[in-house]
């Protein structure tokens, strides 16, 4: 183990600490144990009425203690790193399990390191006045775009998080996981109507990421553009139809759809409509979906997960076959697959579950614009809120921001914010057509499970799905959208 | 059986000399931040302990016990204002997030309206508010196990089709808050909070599964509903699920029980939360005085209320809680405001302050609810021939500053008035502008089980999605 380790070097934690702390999490039995010790840094600013309001930085650490006993898990965390407080904690995460105390593995084994966010200078570390110069030049820059846009919001949030996971079957990995975010939300108001647009992106990115590859005024005449197009909106309409999907942020539709159902505890418990589904057809042919944490830069990208084991690249469905799940230890051990590395936490004060990293459809054949043109009557959506799934009846929705109607092959006009809502283990079924142009979000999604926020991200091609419930307001005969 | 002792993991008894320090701790930071040159200055301390377990298929499947606290600064230099907060109560920590505070001041913007409260309007509520009851802990570990285990199995054995469960749990957590500023002020308050509940999932013989919840919440384990009954009243939900189907795209009235119902409240919130309106972020920004929903809404906020999920002695900048008209047949009566956004709209602040650790105060209700009418939920879909009745939301699908609302829905379909067969993959959509003068009925059944309640409630001219 490398002893300037950040938890050594500033919390006095020494090699020869972790087997004690280790027995006592095993003093009463259990099959397994681990340490997660998590010290994080963050800032946030942001700018309202052009005056940056709020400034703020805080620090919180803290190690939380997991014993797991066949199907059942002991936990306990202490927000103060001295040894007492830790072994309080393992003692009583310990009372899980009834039995005679077990040894955990002598000597730790550290899993070969990636490097997938190297930075020299973490965000959070970087000048505060550079930092201001950013929400600055995205308040400037969405005024500057239309004179009806009346109120802008910028904020900006990065952190650094350092973790260190020791575990009782012998491994031991570090990490330094830094994470930016620059946002931008805008609304205009025209003679009749209003409108909002929101826009931002980051991942684990320093913060030259938004002097360079994508600035402040990207997103800021991103998330304008968006509130001034709201204020031609028609009505959305309503029941089933033909919906393409721009290419993006819009494969939230596949992390409600098919991934969260495919995380790999509620199919251990089947509990998820996905459940014994494995090798079965879950969506057309054309559709191939991975979840992969390896990729540099990401959101939703980790060298180690939050149990300390290396991410990788998962195959979900392939060809429309689904492949398989999304697992942490728990899940892998007690179903007999393997760990893909997704087992995450929200900080130490919670317990790991699988989660997704960056989820995502591979390109198909389809030039985007054939696949516009081969609508008669349906919705083109290409931004959207968030959406939320029931896994066990499948049932998801995703909320467009902004979408069009298309008419006879051709977008025609912005339409107002509608709820898309579909069944999971069967929409990706009714995909007929998958476009070439592949593309992820620009890094804004955080993803709720069991009240733990991770941050992820997502991406898909253009897709067209031959028929889903459009959740708007217009009456079908009213014409109302027609041209 | 669990074997499981946790009688030993009782916490710790808590030091009286810690708890004295903590409020000397919040008032230290104040005075050592006005020493720093800060021309104003506030500090806020959170305390808090949790127990939570969950018992799935009559096994003990987690157990998690901890405590935890953290600090925050905020500090004024004139009219520019920054803040910082820390887990780490050393010395060496305290002093970091002190230096950075004051130095984090220096790059933020002036602004006018900037700054605490007046001497004059900080205050306390005096007298028991009824928030904490120690008996939240006081169940020996192995009872609170059987909470758990006692919800989960009434709902399995309520009927064969309930096959599967995420689980029964309970809760209990206590939190002890310390504010402090460099008027003198220095309150603090403690509120205990315990839950039972259960997630049953019903299959059917197609295989079709379906899970619902329910649970009880209270600040004291006395007034929480027995766990059967939770249990109970959770199967009964999830197997009234089982063989739901879209319905037809229509405009019919639709009936929302009180949980939806609660949620379509908060868009009100949101929608006279100051800070949407000073911006123009809201619908209803611009609208007090004005009739903005129908003769027989009124909506009440109430942070004063005794044993309140919402309720506090004072708001998060100090100020005494009260109680106000939001909505008075159907009149905007009031926004709901803290210190900053009453002075951008040159009102009074309405105490609802929130603070977080960190960052400028937001706005949050009391207890915040609607006005319950007469007539029983029945009677209300007694008059309904042709309509739905929500019980679930998906998704968050309301625009607060166009009123555009679409949201995922399932539920119950209403014939003849009377509840037949589920429904789910279905939206529930129109505009909150509208909406809320739409509300044509209000059922008698308002219950707290949040800070935000509402009572039934039938809204007219909504676009039901489906086939």
């Amino acid at each position: 183990m490398n002893h300037d380790n950040f938890f050594f070097k500033h919390y006095g934690l020494t090699q020869a600490d972790l087997p004690r702390y280790l027995a006592a999490a095993l003093s009463a039995g259990g099959d397994y144990a681990d340490l997660y010790f998590e010290y994080l840094s963050s800032t946030s600013l942001s700018v309202d009425e052009s005056m940056v309001k709020s400034a703020s930085q805080g620090i919180s650490a803290g190690c939380g203690v997991r014993v797991v006993s066949g199907e059942r898990t002991g936990y306990a965390y202490t927000d103060d790193l001295s040894p007492e407080r830790i072994l309080h904690a393992a003692r009583t995460a310990a009372l899980i399990a009834s039995g005679p105390a077990k040894t955990p593995a002598v000597g730790f084994q550290q899993k070969p390191a990636r490097s997938l966010y190297p930075v020299s200078l973490p965000s959070v570390d970087a000048e505060i006045t550079a930092k201001v110069e950013l929400v600055m030049r995205v308040d400037a820059a969405a005024r500057a775009y239309d004179p009806r846009i009346k109120e802008v919001r910028a904020s900006y949030a990065d952190e650094l998080r350092n973790i260190l996971v020791v575990t009782s079957d012998g491994t031991i990995a570090e990490d330094s996981q830094p994470l930016a975010r620059l946002n931008a939300s805008c609304i205009a108001k025209g003679e009749q109507q209003s409108g909002r647009g929101s826009a931002g992106g980051g991942g684990r990115v320093a913060l030259d990421f938004f002097f360079g590859e994508k600035t402040p005024e990207h997103f800021a005449k991103e998330a304008a553009r968006q509130a001034i197009l709201q204020l031609d909106a028609r009505e959305a309409p309503a029941g089933e139809m033909e919906v393409v999907l721009g290419p993006g942020w819009p494969g939230v539709l596949l992390h409600e759809a098919v991934g969260h159902g495919l995380e790999a505890d509620f199919n251990r418990k089947k509990t998820s409509a996905f459940a014994g589904l494995v090798g079965r057809r879950v969506a057309s042919e054309k559709c191939t979906v991975v979840d992969n944490g390896t990729m540099p830069w990401r959101r939703g990208s980790l060298n180690v997960d939050d149990e300390g084991q290396p991410t990788q690249e998962t195959v979900l469905i392939e060809n429309g076959i689904l492949k398989g799940y999304l697992s942490d230890k728990l899940s892998a051990k007690l179903m007999g697959i393997s760990d893909t590395g997704n087992g995450r936490r929200e900080s130490y004060e919670h317990i790991p579950m699988p989660r997704m990293t960056n989820t995502y459809m591979l390109p198909g054949q389809d030039d985007p614009e054939d696949i516009i043109r081969s609508v008669k009557h349906g919705v083109y959506a290409v931004n959207f809120g968030g959406g939320q799934v029931d896994i066990t009846n499948g049932k998801f929705v995703f909320s467009a921001s902004e979408a069009y109607m298309i008419e006879n092959g051709k977008i025609t006009a912005p339409i107002k914010g509608a709820t898309l809502i579909g069944n999971g283990p069967d929409v990706l079924t009714r995909v007929s057509m998958v476009g070439h142009d592949l593309q992820l979000d620009e890094g804004v999604g955080t993803c709720g499970k069991d009240g733990q926020a991770v941050p992820v991200g997502v991406g898909i091609p253009t897709i067209k799905v031959d028929r889903l419930t459009v959740g708007g307001t217009a009456r079908k005969d009213s014409g109302g959208f027609m041209q | 059986m669990s074997e499981i002792q946790t009688e030993t993991t009782q916490l710790e008894t808590r030091n009286p000399k810690l708890e004295s320090d903590l409020r000397e701790l919040a008032q230290d930071m104040v005075r050592r931040a006005m020493a720093g040159g800060a021309t104003a200055a506030e500090a806020v301390v959170r305390e808090g302990d949790e127990f939570s377990t969950v018992v799935r298929l009559g096994q003990v499947e987690t157990l998690k016990e901890s405590g935890s606290r953290a600090i925050g600064v905020r500090v004024f230099f004139g009219k520019r204002a920054a803040s910082t907060y820390s887990s780490d109560f050393s010395r060496a920590g305290l002093d970091r997030m002190l230096k950075s505070a004051l130095e984090l001041a220096k790059i933020t913007s002036e602004d006018p309206f900037g700054g605490i409260p007046e001497v004059s309007q900080l205050g306390s509520l005096k007298g028991d508010l009824d928030l904490y009851h120690e008996d939240v802990y006081s169940l020996p570990g192995t009872q609170r196990i059987e909470y758990a285990r006692r919800a989960e199995k009434a709902a399995l054995d309520f009927d064969p089709r309930i096959k599967n469960s995420e689980g029964g749990s309970f809760d209990a957590a206590t939190g002890r808050k310390v504010l402090a500023n460099s008027h003198g002020f220095v309150g603090e308050y403690r509120r205990s909070y315990c839950s039972v509940a259960a997630i049953p999932i019903a299959q059917d013989e197609k295989g079709g599964m379906q899970r619902d919840y329910w649970f009880s919440v209270a600040r004291n384990l006395g007034r929480l509903d027995p766990p059967e009954q939770v249990g109970r009243i959770a199967a009964e939900r999830t197997i009234r699920r089982l063989g739901a189907r879209k319905a037809k795209t229509s405009h019919v009235p639709v009936i929302f029980d009180p949980m939806v119902a609660a949620s379509i409240l908060e868009h009100i919130f949101e929608g006279v939360n100051g800070d949407s309106v000073y911006r123009g972020a809201s619908f209803l920004a611009g609208k007090l005085g004005q009739k903005i929903a129908g003769e027989n809404v009124t909506v009440i906020d109430d942070g004063t209320m005794p044993g309140g999920f919402g309720t506090s002695p004072f708001d998060g900048e100090g100020i005494p809680t009260r109680r106000k008209l939001v909505i008075e047949n159907g009149v905007l009566k009031s926004y709901l405001l803290n210190t900053y956004t009453a002075k951008k709209l040159g009102l009074e602040t309405t105490a609802n302050a929130s603070r977080g650790l960190a960052g400028t105060p937001g706005i949050g209700p009391g207890n915040y609810f609607l006005q319950p009418g007469t007539k029983t939920p029945k009677e209300i879909i007694g008059d309904v021939k042709e309509g739905l009745y929500v019980t679930e939301f998906l998704g968050h699908g309301a625009n607060l500053v166009t009123g555009d609302y679409s949201r995922g829905a399932s539920g119950l379909w209403i014939s003849g008035g009377e509840l037949t067969y589920p429904v789910e993959e279905i939206t529930v959509a129109g505009n909150l502008k509208e909406m809320f003068f739409h509300i044509s009925e209000i059922a008698n059944d308002l219950e707290f089980r949040g800070a935000v309640a509402s009572p039934t409630i039938r809204i007219d001219g909504l676009t039901v999605g489906g086939e």
